[in-house]
């Protein structure tokens, strides 16, 4: 029986005010004043899809389980490499074995359901478990409902035997329904008439797959405990749950007021959600749309009911930054040239043969233990730290992405160039040894103090404008959120 | 430990440029208004020199590569020129190679020329540069301040002092070596400053502000070293400087990947003033040391490098500051000439700078800044890299016979 065995996901500390976005865009675009509530989760400067992958995939699973992984799935439109594959960067990031089946999957807002039948698959066949990663930073131009209405997010689930919440069966159907479209190097979406889209691609071709998938595995409505529509439009959830006879206290609310929209990783997060919550014998429909449609039944197990989700998209969602500053947004998006100086003029060129050797390290935060000592260092060298000899001797690899921090030093810099100034940034000490000097990331910077408990992020660290490479490493943030 | 090289190498002269923005001058023209005084001081000539060292800290928008470019200022006579570069401690290390050049009997009289010309690059602060492949890859780029203000909350944390108390020792450290450099010709900022503005100022790096950082200037300064009985013929006087002691401690990655470290002192400090009072004879370093030039990028490094040198005890250099015990008029002056603070921070040429006062102080030739009670023994410390990792160089000079 293969199903879901465990559950994450992931949502960025900053939630954009829409009042703000809607106050800016006020003479110009005054009909977007209908979008203008809540708030959307917002990706800090240094987050984008692999990052918030990366994170979603430590939310689904701890460290010592990442061994049995067989497969790595990733699901996005908006992963910031084209030509290098986005799921290996989020495998070395996840410290997975080199023997695993890495895949990007991609260009539609399907994807994502798409991505997790066939991570069912694969984990119904493969010896070890199948990690589906979803994840979208979508972009969209400025004065757009889509700003508005889009929101950064990433889910995981993990796939294998003995699950939580077992495959029921699926439904898909592919129909050439071009509601919107982003070409080759195309920067923004563009999008046709919304009421359209509404009625012929939401309630008709995902009305009539929701009454398909039903029919299929043999299933009424009212055997749908939870539906998750991840669509970004009112009303439709509510219009195929009443085609389909589900009913409407099963629709799962919609996370716009809270989150936004995350593109193709929408459904999973909406699932993830979900899942923290269902009891044992609950059926929940999940609706992928996108030129097409993917329809998934799982059936939670009696397991559901002892497995402790982490964080989960509800722990995320409650670590929160409200941001009224839109010009923030618009910088971090990349959507507003600021001066930044001639600090900011430093060639970010990166050596790949270096990255290539220093893999763990950079990427994996893989430092060394001595196994006789047990002294742990970062990063690792030939001689250790404090040796009395040159003797070059044996030592195991030590993860530290997955252990706690404090802080011993820290400051606040004006001076250096970073996105969001000030640069915080200090030296930590890893619960049972190891320390480093590393960046502060999601800080504020006045509630810094020596002794603070810090938890690593995998986040972009730079970017090499000139030649389009993002680098990655590990920052600190504060373990739990200040009180803002 | 070795016998070390005490009192082997007199100062036969030195000389320093007029620090600051010498915005007509190239980094040649610095170097020779450096070098032609402390020939005059020396009383030789180019022909006499067998060797030099050159010290200079940053590559972009400098002088270039290699040694030639002293050798080309100065028209030496096809010696050996070796360029040196240990962070912001070069200074420092082109006197060792120099002094260590005479102490072994390979030159009679030899160079050391520090150079720096910073205000090339566009804006104020240091230029941001690699610090090597892997560092690129996994450590933090942080502005110096950024480094050097992480002192200060690890101190505070270590002794349990308040943030209002440690800003005003931080202030004081300033407000005194800007009252110092109003004195000096040569200085780059001449101007007093009050608490209140030194409090009031912008942040740079929590928790230093503008005036606790000490500013960016071009600069050079040189001295030309030979063994005491060659400075005796060539008709050198009864009051010869010599070298009591040249140390120097590199970081071998302790403080950032071993453990026991707080960050709140410069471990390498520690090991080389240790040394250098060792090299020197000197076991009371606080009643013992007459003059004080340390390497006061900021006024947290000036302030925790008092406990380092071991002048004050353990958590109390803040309020030895307090006290006034580092004033011109104090226990033991420190940065009487206005320091790092005052002339800005030439890398190349720092620590040669700060020797060239304690050479003047010695010889009584500070002018309106001159200490009044005869000095005896001169300290300068020359810090290059970051608290976690660094190099640290201290230099005592003193009266031949102390």
């Amino acid at each position: 029986m293969v199903g879901i065995v465990s559950f994450g996901a992931y949502v960025p500390r900053l939630r954009l005010q829409r009042a703000a976005v809607v106050q800016a865009h006020q003479w110009f675009a005054p009909g977007l004043k209908a979008h203008g509530k809540g708030e959307r989760a917002m990706a800090n400067w240094d987050e984008d899809a692999i990052t918030m992958g990366v994170e979603a995939g430590r939310d689904a699973m701890p460290a010592e389980e990442r061994r049995h992984l067989a497969t790595l799935v990733l699901a996005s439109t908006s992963a910031p490499f084209s030509d290098r594959q986005n799921a290996g960067v989020i495998k070395e990031a996840l410290n997975l074995r080199d023997d695993v089946l890495t895949l990007d999957v991609a260009g539609s807002q399907k994807a994502g359901t798409g991505a997790l039948l066939l991570a069912l698959q694969a984990a119904a066949d493969a010896t070890g478990s199948t990690l589906c990663i979803a994840s979208e930073r979508p972009r969209a131009r400025p004065g757009s409902e889509a700003e508005l209405v889009n929101g950064d997010a990433a889910a995981a689930l993990l796939l294998g035997k003995d699950p939580i919440a077992r495959f029921v069966g699926s439904h898909s159907v592919s129909i050439d329904f071009v509601d919107h479209f982003r070409g080759h190097d195309a920067e923004f979406d563009y999008a046709w008439e919304a009421r359209w889209t509404r009625d012929e691609g939401y309630i008709g071709i995902a009305g009539q797959a929701v009454r398909d998938t039903l029919a299929k595995l043999g299933l009424q409505g009212e055997d749908i405990a939870h539906l998750i529509v991840a669509i970004p439009a009112s009303g439709v959830g509510e219009a195929i749950a009443k085609t389909a006879k589900i009913p409407l206290a099963a629709l799962m609310p919609s996370l716009g007021p809270v989150l936004g929209h995350a593109g193709c990783a929408q459904p999973l997060v909406m699932l993830a959600k979900t899942l923290a919550t269902a009891k044992p014998g609950d059926r929940i429909l999940v609706l992928g749309f996108g030129q097409g449609c993917d329809a998934l039944v799982f059936e939670a197990t009696d397991r559901i009911a002892h497995h402790r989700p982490r964080r989960g998209a509800d722990g995320w969602l409650a670590r929160r930054k409200p941001e009224t500053n839109y010009m923030k947004f618009l910088a971090f998006s990349g959507l507003l040239e600021l001066e930044r100086g001639m600090r900011a003029e430093f060639d970010q060129k990166q050596p790949l043969t270096a990255l290539f050797r220093n893999r763990k390290t950079v990427l994996g935060l893989v430092g060394a233990r001595d196994p006789v000592s047990g002294e742990v260092q970062f990063p690792p060298t030939s001689i250790r730290v404090g040796a009395e000899t040159a003797a070059v001797t044996p030592r195991e690899e030590y993860p530290l992405a997955d252990r706690p921090a404090r802080v011993l030093t820290y400051t606040a810099d004006n001076l250096t160039y970073t996105p969001d100034p000030p640069s915080c940034y200090g030296m930590i000490e890893f619960e049972g040894g190891g320390r480093m000097l590393a960046e502060f990331t999601d800080v504020d910077p006045t509630a810094v103090e020596v002794g603070l408990s810090m938890r690593m992020s995998f986040r972009i660290k730079a970017i090499d404008e000139r030649r389009a490479f993002t680098k990655y490493f590990w920052k600190a943030a504060p373990s739990e959120e200040q009180s803002s | 430990m070795s016998k070390g090289i005490k009192d082997k190498v007199a100062i036969l002269g030195m000389g320093c440029a007029k620090f600051g923005e010498r915005w007509e001058d190239d980094a040649e023209d610095l170097m020779v208004e450096a070098y032609t005084e402390a020939l005059a001081d020396a009383g030789i000539e180019t022909s006499q020199i067998d060797a030099a060292w050159l010290s200079v800290g940053f590559d972009a928008m400098n002088i270039g590569p290699s040694g030639i470019p002293l050798a080309m200022a100065l028209r030496l006579h096809n010696v050996p020129v070796t360029k040196v570069e240990n962070y912001c401690a070069s200074g420092t290390e082109a006197l060792r190679g120099a002094a260590y050049a005479v102490a072994s009997g390979a030159a009679d009289i030899a160079l050391a020329l520090g150079v720096e010309k910073l205000k090339d690059t566009g804006y104020g602060g240091l230029p941001v540069r690699t610090r090597g492949t892997m560092y690129d890859m996994i450590g933090v780029v942080g502005s110096a301040p950024g480094n050097f203000a992480q002192l200060a909350g690890a101190y505070r944390a270590k002794h349990g002092i308040a943030k209002d108390d440690l800003k005003r020792a931080m202030a004081h450290v300033s407000v005194k070596s800007h009252a110092n450099g109003a004195k000096n010709p040569k200085a780059h900022l001449r101007k007093p400053v009050d608490m209140e503005t030194v409090l009031k100022a912008p942040i740079i790096a929590e928790p230093l502000g503008l005036y606790d950082c000490c500013g960016v200037s071009d600069g050079a300064a040189c001295a030309i070293v030979t063994t005491p009985e060659i400075a005796r013929s060539l008709g050198k006087g009864a009051d010869l400087v010599t070298i009591k002691s040249l140390q120097l401690a590199v970081s071998n990655g302790w403080e950032l990947q071993g453990s026991g470290w707080d960050g709140s002192y410069l471990h390498t400090t520690r090991i080389a003033a240790r040394r250098a009072y060792e090299e020197a004879g000197v076991t009371k370093p606080r009643e013992q040391i007459s003059l004080l030039e340390v390497h006061d990028c900021f006024s947290i490094t000036e302030l925790v490098t008092m406990e380092d040198l071991h002048i004050s005890e353990p958590g109390q250099g803040w309020r030895d500051v307090l006290d006034g015990a580092f004033d011109a008029d104090g226990k033991i002056p420190c940065q009487i000439d206005g320091g790092l603070k005052c002339f800005g921070h030439p890398i190349g040429a720092s620590g040669l700078r700060m020797i060239y006062e304690n050479y003047l102080q010695l010889l009584g030739r500070a002018g309106e800044r001159q200490r009044k009670s005869p000095p005896v023994l001169g300290l300068s410390h020359n810090l290059g890299g970051m608290p976690n990792q660094n190099v640290s160089a201290v230099a005592i000079v003193g009266l031949q016979g102390a």
